[in-house]
Order: structure tokens, then C-alpha cells, then sequence
């Protein structure tokens, strides 16, 4: 069982490495983005300090959402997804093979290029570690919330559109912790609160979306 | 006759359509008087409010919508969960047909509070916990309406709406608490405190007969939609065929 896991996530990770711009696109994307709103704004350092979190967190969902957009997709087509489903091993867990494989290759490079994104919106030290704590709680969870997302559009055309109506309003708890967190850790106040609900927002979502997306890939596949 | 043989008679699109046309003229006759009954109480009988005057009378549509908007997503997700789990055709079209009706509800709740946060907060809109959570439940509401609109085949999509609206019922109280938590201005609830109420029974009774009458025009227009959805879905079926012979 563990042995099919480890052999999906490493087919996983090899086919990202062997595409490479399907990682580098939503990166490319979550900087330029980011790099919009001092543009827009102007360099107005106090402002720009005081929204840089909300941005990058805004930014950050919309990269996840939009790189979540080939988790199934060329599975699916290619019919190696309906052949996952007939194994012997769950589907809802080896999903959670193919959503790891996904993270790293998508959330964990997002993670590694904050620290430069928020110096250049004058963070402070404190607060792009704290930054880069909500990070890395908040990523996973919105991977695993996104996933349930794709795997109901995944046999769709439009999908793009539909996906994010399906998924923003789910996205706004982990938006609203991680937030609070940082504004906290601004104000030089404890965020440990937020953080411990964010680890248990994450919690629930991996012990229950795996089966909602295995639910919603078998409709899917139908 | 047992109870599992009247569920089984009851899912029954034919048997369904039949009983849901007997009734409704007397759900919906119910609805009007208890609607009349309820606004007359409200508007002209029930007293003033010493602290908001006039305008809170806008209460008896605003919270039995608000409740409705709830109380609708809650039979969507667990009519889903049933059409999921025994397949019965029945349920689904349950669940997705109530899924506009609960909307229109949520849009109905916004509205009315933002007509009454005019004069009271003196401001249309406020990023307030319970106002937010509301318009983000349309959100959900939007979702499901899209989701089901985009599938173009309607039992596949009955069953990706009803997946859809679990993943939305368990996120719905952290949605709920998250935004409570971030920020909170609305007024507290009025009537959950049973024991102690803060509102005036002159003032209750209109409330609750309004909310049965919110409840009962649901009721009558998902029969409605139900009804019309059952004759698009079986329309190759013998009950369907002969139905329309007889009319015609």
C-alpha cells in the first residue's frame, strides 16, 4: 500500500521535473502579480508594509488555485486515473500521494521565494518569518481544499472559471488565520492562537478531503 | 402499510408528481394567509421598538430569510447525501431544486440587512462576522448553481452538486467562527435565547408566524420545481406520455 503511495509520488515528482514550466509558471505568476501592486500603489513604504501580508496571501491563493489546474488533468485524460481507481489500494489515499508530489513541486518553491518578494515590500525580518510560518501551514491545506475543487471540474472545459467559484469561499478561513496571524505578529502581539487553529484547519482537511476527492474523481470519471 | 414501503411510494417521480400537484394549492393558500397574517402582525399590530423606532420592522423578512438561507443549504446537503448514497433520483432533484430558492433567500437576507443597517449603522455595508459569513454562504450557494449548470449530464452533476454541498456543510461553521473571530458589529441573535428573550412577544408572534410562512412558500415552490424538473428528466417515461395525453 505504502510502496504504491511511494511509487505515484516519485512518477509524480519525475513528470514535473521532466515540465519543468508547469513549475515555474505559477511562480512566475505569484511574482509578477505581487510586483503589480507596488506599481499600482506607489512606493509608499508605510502603505506597502502595512498590505504587503494581505497581498502576498491573496497572491499565494490564487498561484495555488491556478497551479492546481493540472493535478488530475493529464491523468485523466490519458485514462492512467481510471486505472488508479482499480487497484487494490484506496483511491482517497493515493491521492494524497499525487497532492504531496503537487505541494512540493508548487507550494514548497512558492514558500522558498517569499522571503525575497516580501523584503522587496519592506517586511520586517519578524513578520516574513512569521509570513513564511502561515506559509507553510496554510499551502497544504489549500492544495487539499483545491484538489476536491478540480477533481469535480476535472472532466470539464470551462473548468477554470467554475473552479474558483467553487473554491475562494472555502479558501477564506485559512485566508482570515493567516492573516491575523501576521497582523498580530505586526503589532508585536502572540499569534501562537491562529497558528495552532491554522494547524488544525489542516489537520481536518487532511484526514477529510481525500475522501471527498475521491468521491468527486470517481463522478468524474464516470 | 409499513413506513419503508410509503418512502418507496413516496420517491416514485410518478407517485411524487401527483401528490406534490394535490397539495400545493393548499400549501401555497396556507402560505398567503399566514404571509398576510404575519405582515399584518409585523407592520401594523406589533409595536415600536423604543431604540430603533420604525425600521426594525424590517425584521419579519430579514431573520426568517436568514434562516431559511441555513435551513435550505442544510436539506440541500443532506437531500445530496442520500441521492449520493441510495441513488434515489428523487432526492437529488430535491437537493439541486432547492438550491435557487436558497439562494434567492441569501440575497433576500442581504438586502433586507442592508436596507435595516442603513438607518440603524447609518452605512449600507459593513464588513461585519454575520454579514460576512452570509454573503459568502451565496458564494457557496453560486457555486453549486454553476457546478450543476456546467456538468451537462444532470445525474452526474446531481452527485458532484451533492459532494460539493458536504465539503460545503463542513466548512460552513469554520467559514462561520474564522469571520466571527475576524470581526463581529452585528447584533446579537434575538431569539435563540429561549429562556430569556429579548424581544417582546407582541413582537415574536408575527416573527415566528412569518418564518413558518417563509417556510411554507419553500416548500411550495420546490414542489413547483421539483415537478417541472421531474417531467424534463422522465420525459421518454410512459407516466410522462400519458400525462400529457390526458391534458391534451
Amino acid at each position: 500500500m505504502f510502496k504504491t503511495w511511494l511509487q505515484i509520488f516519485k512518477r509524480d515528482l519525475l513528470i514535473a521535473f521532466r515540465r519543468r514550466s508547469e513549475i515555474i509558471h505559477p511562480l512566475i505568476f505569484f511574482v509578477m502579480v505581487i510586483s503589480l501592486f507596488p506599481l499600482a500603489i506607489g512606493d509608499d513604504k508605510v502603505l506597502l508594509q502595512k498590505i504587503a501580508p494581505a497581498i502576498i496571501w491573496v497572491t499565494a491563493l490564487l498561484a495555488t488555485m491556478l497551479s492546481l489546474d493540472n493535478l488530475f488533468r493529464s491523468d485523466f485524460e490519458d485514462g492512467s486515473l481510471e486505472q488508479m481507481t482499480l487497484l487494490k489500494t484506496p483511491l482517497s489515499f493515493l491521492v494524497t500521494a499525487k497532492i504531496s508530489a503537487h505541494w512540493f513541486i508548487t507550494g514548497l518553491p512558492l514558500i522558498l521565494i517569499t522571503p525575497l518578494l516580501a523584503t522587496l515590500l519592506y517586511l520586517s525580518s519578524d513578520t516574513i518569518m512569521m509570513l513564511l510560518l502561515t506559509l507553510l501551514l496554510g499551502t497544504p491545506t489549500l492544495s487539499l481544499i483545491g484538489a476536491v475543487g478540480i477533481a469535480l471540474t476535472v472532466g470539464l472545459r470551462q473548468g477554470g472559471v467554475i473552479l474558483s467559484l467553487l473554491i475562494l469561499p472555502l479558501y477564506i478561513p485559512v485566508l482570515i488565520f493567516a492573516t491575523l496571524a501576521l497582523e498580530n505578529t505586526v503589532q508585536g502581539f502572540s499569534a501562537e492562537a491562529q497558528l495552532a487553529m491554522m494547524l488544525a484547519v489542516l489537520v481536518l482537511a487532511m484526514t477529510l478531503s481525500p475522501f471527498a476527492i475521491a468521491a468527486a474523481l470517481k463522478v468524474s470519471l464516470n | 402499510m409499513d413506513i419503508k414501503l410509503l418512502y418507496h411510494k413516496f420517491s416514485s417521480p410518478p407517485y411524487f408528481y401527483r401528490i406534490a400537484g394535490l397539495w400545493l394549492p393548499y400549501i401555497m393558500g396556507l402560505f398567503v394567509t399566514l404571509f398576510i397574517a404575519g405582515l399584518y402582525g409585523g407592520l401594523i399590530m406589533a409595536p415600536t421598538d423604543y431604540e430603533q423606532g420604525e425600521a426594525y420592522r424590517i425584521i419579519y423578512v430579514h431573520v426568517p430569510a436568514a434562516w431559511m438561507s441555513l435551513f435550505i443549504y442544510m436539506v440541500m446537503a443532506i437531500t445530496g447525501a442520500i441521492g449520493l448514497i441510495w441513488r434515489l433520483k428523487l432526492a437529488e432533484i430535491v437537493s439541486i431544486s432547492s438550491a435557487p430558492i436558497g439562494a434567492s433567500f441569501t440575497f433576500l437576507t442581504l438586502v433586507t440587512g442592508s436596507f435595516w443597517g442603513k438607518p440603524m449603522w447609518n452605512t449600507w455595508w459593513v464588513w461585519d462576522a454575520r454579514l460576512t459569513s452570509e454573503l459568502l454562504l451565496l458564494f457557496l450557494y453560486l457555486g453549486v448553481i454553476a457546478l450543476y449548470n456546467a456538468i451537462e449530464d444532470k445525474r452526474t452533476a446531481a452527485r458532484a452538486v451533492a459532494i460539493l454541498a458536504l465539503v460545503g456543510v463542513v466548512n460552513i461553521p469554520i467559514i462561520h467562527y474564522s469571520v466571527e473571530w475576524w470581526n463581529t458589529l452585528h447584533q446579537g441573535p434575538t431569539i435563540t435565547k429561549f429562556d430569556t428573550p429579548s424581544i417582546h412577544l407582541s413582537m415574536l408572534i408575527p416573527l415566528l408566524i412569518m418564518a413558518v410562512a417563509f417556510k411554507l412558500f419553500y416548500i411550495g415552490s420546490l414542489f413547483m420545481r421539483v415537478r417541472t424538473e421531474l417531467l424534463k428528466r422522465e420525459q421518454k417515461s410512459r407516466w410522462v406520455s400519458e400525462l400529457l395525453k390526458i391534458k391534451k
